[in-house]
């Protein structure tokens, strides 16, 4: 038994899902993770939390609130993410502050891939987090068809203490990883036909079709 | 090659002051009660229908605003007579757009916004373009400088073509647009695709393609690119000028 | 995989091609995993034959103030050709214009020019109630004053900080940001967002300034001019901040005027057009205030004037307080505006009006307005066309700042690397407007 904890195929429970059986994994620490390991993961989050530096992607009025936040009424030095990196190599979370049109999905990609692990994203504000207001031919319906995301601010634009809930949420999920967690390694792959979880485009397309569940907002004149 | 001092001007540049060509007009003042119809034309409305008598296809004075419709083809002539004629000195371009009404029967309109900042005046100059005909009208780049971008906006989010715009591409919308021009009154809200299909064109849009560091700025390495990409590097992508 | 481009497709070669030099990740693979060649766009780069180097600055980049993406061509620090890219913000704002009623489209022009919400409130305000046919009460003009002069302080103290940090002073931005904190916290009191207002409506005002708020407005007064001096102090003589930006990015006044430039950047030339002035608004012919106007036209001129801007605010809004009528802030036309809750809910009448308005909305007459105002930026307009329905048929949005930036190829030429920076930061973009 070593330190590493892993399913074990065996042993497992399964759950009986749409697509056939699938396992379970428990993130219950197992008997052979030892003390070393616990404490371990408590140091390296500990340090990975209380020193996130940020990728500011802003682009619209989330900035500013951004901005506001960083700056000496808010501060966010106090949890560490006064060094903005505008360079992705260099960062932890990438903040989406601001609305994103499909002009720009390629470049957040590119940021995003560009960044090495571990990697966070935060969705600030309504427009990174679905589209916002925006729901036209321009903007992108939320970032998370783009990135993976893990906290969502809501807010058009969010008030600096909410950015800072936010930010809190994300500090206490680094709290929570373990080291022993493979799956948190993300892999940076095309969706692979041949998962459970894929949806062929043409499924995708029709699912996605402009369909407004708003008539009125989407109705011009009378 | 100039450095910077030698761009900067060496004398103090001459202060222009609006409204000095006319010292004894009334000083401006908020309009209040602007009526709807019939009020004060601008006086550059008359001087055109004197100047252009066959050009002017009528003169509106629409809340205080004065418009005058002229044909697509003459509306290069008139700006440059309005910009240069001493009397009106319309110097400054405040806009060009285009209005697409919803009864389809209704011609496409092009809207040139001048303002005289010598004699404090504002003309709004149309152009209308009936359903069915090409969408093309001359551009006023040659005597306005500002109009360049503002065409180029025009022309994306309405397909209307500038004649003589020294590059006419799309400005909003990435090059490889293919759902067509936004703001036509038959382009839905949401656009023409799916969703999922707007993001996969979106994301193949590519817009690194042309302006990769690694590919470009190794200058020397020019012929190790790949054939077709050194053929797309060899054109020329004019700037703003 | 089709078109991965990941750091895969890299380690998976040797990493050096058949003459040893180091290979090129292919832009695109198809699913053999060799290079597939991207159509060609009909725009393409110069042919570089070893002397120029190609830089991309942006569009995601701290110093562009926004996702503005500038292509440079430069003699070794010096730029040859600058290439702006737009587009990046683009979220068809003219287009849900045509969906939404009147009122419906006062929280979008606070997200455009989102440093100038509330003055954006104010210019459509005015745009549609000039569309209407309507004046607003003397208490409305007054409180709209101040809310544009607020509007300009906020805008301009953003500006003043971004263009610090740019030039390399930190602390002036967290010196203005701080006093962005105590404008929030008026405007807070006032309409109940810090940021996004949408303080207008047509025919009048969201909500009447509470009580007490006069006087923590004439507190903010007192005590912004001294950051003001403060800031001064340190910039307006310092040699580093004079040395970079003296002689940058000039401009005639000729080709200012012939370029659409508008607000500080014409007026830094020497053409001082100040719509206020010349085609005033809002009783701002009233007002006893001065448009400072620069001689040379350089980054260094445009600064000065908006610091200077930042004073004449002040005064106007010494004198909006002391003239603040009272009397009803919203107008008495129920056709067009809200009735007070107290009538709906009792009133018959009312309550059909109340729902007929939120329901149908406002219904102006056909035709077609553009009312400018003096937005920080520049000249801002909005156009809008009517044809009798509840929403327009078209809201067309002049963006001061789209125009200011076409002109940016010919203020860069000749210039360092490091000046193109220096020199966007005064042109004062927000790329919400420019792209709209």
């Amino acid at each position: 038994m070593g330190l590493i904890a892993r399913p074990d195929s065996t042993s497992a429970p399964t759950h009986a899902g749409p697509g056939g059986p699938t396992k379970v994994v428990s993130y219950q620490p197992q008997s052979s993770e030892g003390w070393v390991a616990t404490k371990l993961d408590f140091l390296v989050n500990w340090g990975r939390a209380n020193s996130l530096w940020p990728m500011p992607f802003g682009t619209a009025c989330c900035a500013i609130e951004f901005m506001a936040t960083a700056a000496s009424k808010f501060d966010l030095a106090r949890f560490g993410m006064e060094r903005m990196s505008f360079s992705p190599r260099q960062a932890d979370v990438l903040i989406c502050a601001g609305r994103v049109p499909f002009k720009l999905a390629p470049i957040i990609r590119r940021i995003w891939q560009q960044m090495p692990q571990p990697k966070w994203c935060i969705s600030m504000g309504a427009c990174a987090s679905s589209g916002g207001m925006f729901d036209n031919y321009a903007v992108v319906q939320g970032i998370d068809t783009i990135i993976p995301v893990d906290v969502y601010v809501p807010g058009c634009p969010p008030r600096p203490e909410g950015l800072i809930y936010g930010i809190r949420m994300l500090q206490e999920k680094v709290m929570r990883e373990r080291l022993s967690d493979t799956t948190r390694l993300r892999r940076e792959m095309d969706p692979d036909p041949s998962s459970r979880l894929f949806i062929p485009p043409p499924a995708i397309d029709e699912l996605s079709e402009p369909f407004g569940n708003s008539v009125n907002q989407t109705r011009s004149a009378l | 090659m100039s450095t910077r001092l030698d761009t900067a001007s060496e004398t103090p540049t001459r202060i222009v002051y609006p409204g000095s060509a006319d010292p004894s007009a009334p000083a401006p003042a908020t309009p209040t009660r602007v009526p709807h119809r019939g009020g004060p034309e601008n006086p550059s409305a008359a001087a055109i229908r004197t100047q252009f008598p066959d050009a002017v296809r009528r003169v509106d004075v629409v809340w205080a605003e004065t418009t005058v419709v002229v044909p697509a083809d003459r509306v290069l002539e008139i700006v440059r007579w309005l910009h240069d004629e001493p009397l009106h000195l319309y110097t400054y371009l405040s806009d060009v757009t285009a209005v697409e009404f919803r009864d389809p029967e209704e011609p496409l309109t092009v809207v040139w916004h001048l303002r005289s900042l010598a004699y404090r005046r504002f003309l709004r100059i149309k152009s209308e373009l009936p359903p069915g005909a090409p969408l093309e009208v001359d551009s006023v780049w040659p005597v306005f400088k500002g109009a360049d971008w503002l065409e180029r906006e025009c022309y994306d989010m309405f397909g209307i073509r500038f004649r003589g715009h020294p590059d006419l591409r799309r400005i909003l919308m990435w090059e490889q647009y293919l759902e067509g021009f936004p703001l036509r009154k038959d382009f839905p809200l949401r656009g023409r695709f799916s969703r999922a299909e707007q993001l996969r064109q979106a994301l193949a849009a590519n817009p690194e393609a042309r302006y990769s560091m690694e590919e470009l700025s190794i200058a020397d390495a020019f012929e190790d690119l790949p054939p077709a990409m050194r053929a797309r590097l060899q054109g020329g992508e004019p700037t703003g000028e | 995989m089709t078109g991965t481009r990941t750091i895969d497709v890299a380690l998976s070669t040797s990493g050096l091609d058949a003459q040893g030099r180091p290979q090129r990740v292919p832009l695109a693979v198809d699913s053999a995993g060799n290079p597939v060649s991207v159509a060609p766009p009909p725009a393409m780069e110069p042919d570089y034959q070893g002397e120029h180097m190609l830089i991309n600055i942006g569009p995601q980049h701290p110093a562009t103030h926004g996702v503005l993406r500038l292509v440079l061509e430069l003699d070794g620090e010096t730029v040859v050709r600058c290439i702006p890219h737009i587009g990046y913000l683009h979220c068809g704002f003219e287009k849900i214009g045509e969906y939404r009623q009147y009122n419906q489209i006062i929280p979008w022009t606070d997200r455009e020019d989102y440093l100038n919400s509330i003055g954006n409130n104010v210019a459509f305000a005015l745009s549609a109630e000039r569309l209407f046919g309507i004046d607003i009460t003397p208490r409305c003009t007054v409180l709209r004053v101040i809310a544009a002069e607020l509007s300009r302080i906020i805008s301009h103290l953003v500006w003043l900080g971004t263009t610090c940090i740019d030039i390399g002073a930190f602390t002036p931005f967290l010196w203005a940001f701080q006093e962005r904190e105590n404008v929030y916290r008026l405007l807070e009191n006032w309409v109940g967002a810090r940021l996004t207002t949408s303080a207008t409506r047509v025919g009048g005002m969201a909500a009447d300034i509470p009580t007490g708020w006069v006087d923590q407005l004439r507190g903010f007064l007192t005590e912004f001019p001294r950051t003001i001096d403060e800031i001064d102090r340190m910039l307006t003589r310092n040699a580093i901040w004079v040395g970079r930006t003296v002689g940058l990015g000039a401009m005639s006044a000729e080709d200012a005027e012939n370029y659409g430039l508008s607000g500080p950047m014409l007026r830094a030339s020497g053409v001082a057009y100040d719509v206020r002035k010349d085609f005033p608004y809002l009783d701002y012919e009233t007002y006893d205030f001065e448009v400072p106007v620069g001689t040379r036209g350089d980054v260094y001129d445009r600064f000065l004037v908006r610091m200077e801007e930042f004073r004449q605010s002040v005064r106007i809004l010494e004198q909006a307080i002391d003239r603040l009528p009272d009397g009803p802030v919203n107008i008495d036309d129920p056709r067009v505006i809200l009735p007070p809750k107290s009538k709906a809910m009792n009133e018959m009448e009312s309550m059909i009006h109340h729902f007929k308005q939120v329901m149908e909305g406002p219904r102006p007459p056909i035709g077609e307005a553009y009312v400018a105002v003096e937005s920080p930026k520049g000249e801002k307009g909005y156009y809008m066309v009517s044809d009798g329905t509840a929403k327009p048929v078209r809201w067309r949005i002049r963006p001061p700042s789209f125009v200011n930036l076409s002109a940016i190829p010919k203020l860069v030429e000749g210039h360092l690397l490091s000046d193109v920076i220096a020199i966007n930061a005064s042109i004062d973009i927000v790329m919400g407007e420019i792209d709209r």
